[in-house]
């Protein structure tokens, strides 16, 4: 138990030093720094297919990760009491 | 009656996350239609043997085992909580975790070939991430290599005896570093750059995606561990249902 905590603080600190590190970086995805790469070494290659859906805005697709992470989450939460429970293991 | 609660239990997730699964910045995907058709073709082709192999398997396991349904269940929730998750990482830019490893250490590897698949094809379809023309190539990367080279290094370091956390933490930190190799690769042989060829784009795109992810790769691995020692605590009894193989028991 002692030894999860602490590598959850080591999670922790990982997720919390890149803010120090870097401190006026915009933190925005890597795959659009990717697609910049593409278009600047082939500046003539044009995307052949469109996405068939966006979400609306920058707020609804935060509702969606909010809710896959804890439905994913919950799906975990409840496997592990349906297992400590057919245990009869209460620690 | 309980066995097909956890079945329809793990329907309606996965039916509710294909409503509801929100745009991820996936590093590991290319971007659809940034992807000649001859490479999208090429990909679909390789990854498909794969993905058979994995339905497969499934049936197997759940013929085998009612119960591991669920289990598959969790790893296809871990992986949709990982990937839910962005992480700001050293370089300035965000990422996320896949969440194979931990499928690919419980089942083998094609499992979660199959399992990393749907999750794809519903961020392509519902996300604007990754794509439909691309799926074929991100589904290689991903959930074809990440998740053989995390059962790969798994199944290694317990040849060697390295301790089960340990073995877990390099297969699951791994599998996630290799998912962005491949992918940097493939952009790589589909843009060569005038100059340099192929090697200066894979270098170019490594240094987007590599660097970026080997914080978010060390903490895979961490939350890997952490997931697997608890399954482990309530599955001791029944352990040799999921793996043919003897692991020591307990975790440490």
């Amino acid at each position: 138990m002692k030894k999860n905590i602490f590598l959850l603080l080591i999670v922790l600190l990982l997720v919390i030093v890149p803010f120090y590190i870097q401190e006026n970086a915009e933190f925005a995805g890597a795959d659009s720094q990717a697609e910049e790469a593409i278009i600047e070494m082939n500046p003539n290659y044009t995307p052949w297919f469109e996405s068939i859906y966006e979400p609306a805005s920058g707020e609804i697709e935060t509702l969606l990760f909010s809710l896959q992470a804890a439905l994913g989450a919950a799906f975990i939460g409840y496997y592990i009491g349906y297992k400590k429970g057919k245990s009869g293991n209460t620690r | 009656m309980k066995k097909n609660l956890s079945f329809y239990l793990l329907l309606s997730l996965f039916f509710l996350l294909a409503l509801f699964t929100p745009e991820r910045i996936y590093a590991m995907h290319i971007m659809e239609g940034y992807l000649p058709p001859g490479w999208c073709i090429f990909w679909s082709l390789v990854s498909l043997p794969f993905f058979i192999l994995g339905i497969l398997k499934i049936k197997q396991l759940i013929a085998d085992h009612q119960e591991n349904l669920m289990l598959i269940g969790v790893g296809g929730a871990f992986s949709f909580v990982l990937s839910a998750l962005k992480l700001p990482s050293l370089t300035g830019s965000t990422s996320h975790a896949t969440g194979i490893g931990l499928g690919a250490i419980l089942f083998g590897p094609f499992v979660m070939t199959v399992v990393g698949s749907i999750v794809l094809l519903f961020q392509a379809l519902l996300l604007a991430h990754g794509g439909i023309t691309t799926l074929g190539a991100n589904v290689f990367s991903m959930a074809v290599v990440g998740s053989l080279v995390a059962y790969g290094i798994y199944a290694g370091c317990k040849k060697l005896n390295i301790s089960l956390k340990i073995s877990v933490f390099l297969a699951a930190s791994l599998g996630d570093l290799a998912t962005y190799m491949v992918t940097s690769g493939q952009l790589a042989l589909a843009f060569p750059d005038a100059n340099s060829g192929f090697i200066g784009a894979f270098t170019k795109f490594m240094s987007i995606f590599a660097i970026t992810q080997i914080p978010l790769a060390i903490a895979e691995g961490i939350l890997t561990v952490l997931i697997i020692d608890i399954l482990y605590k309530y599955n001791k009894e029944n352990l040799h249902i999921f793996q043919k193989s003897n692991i020591r028991k307990g975790v440490n």
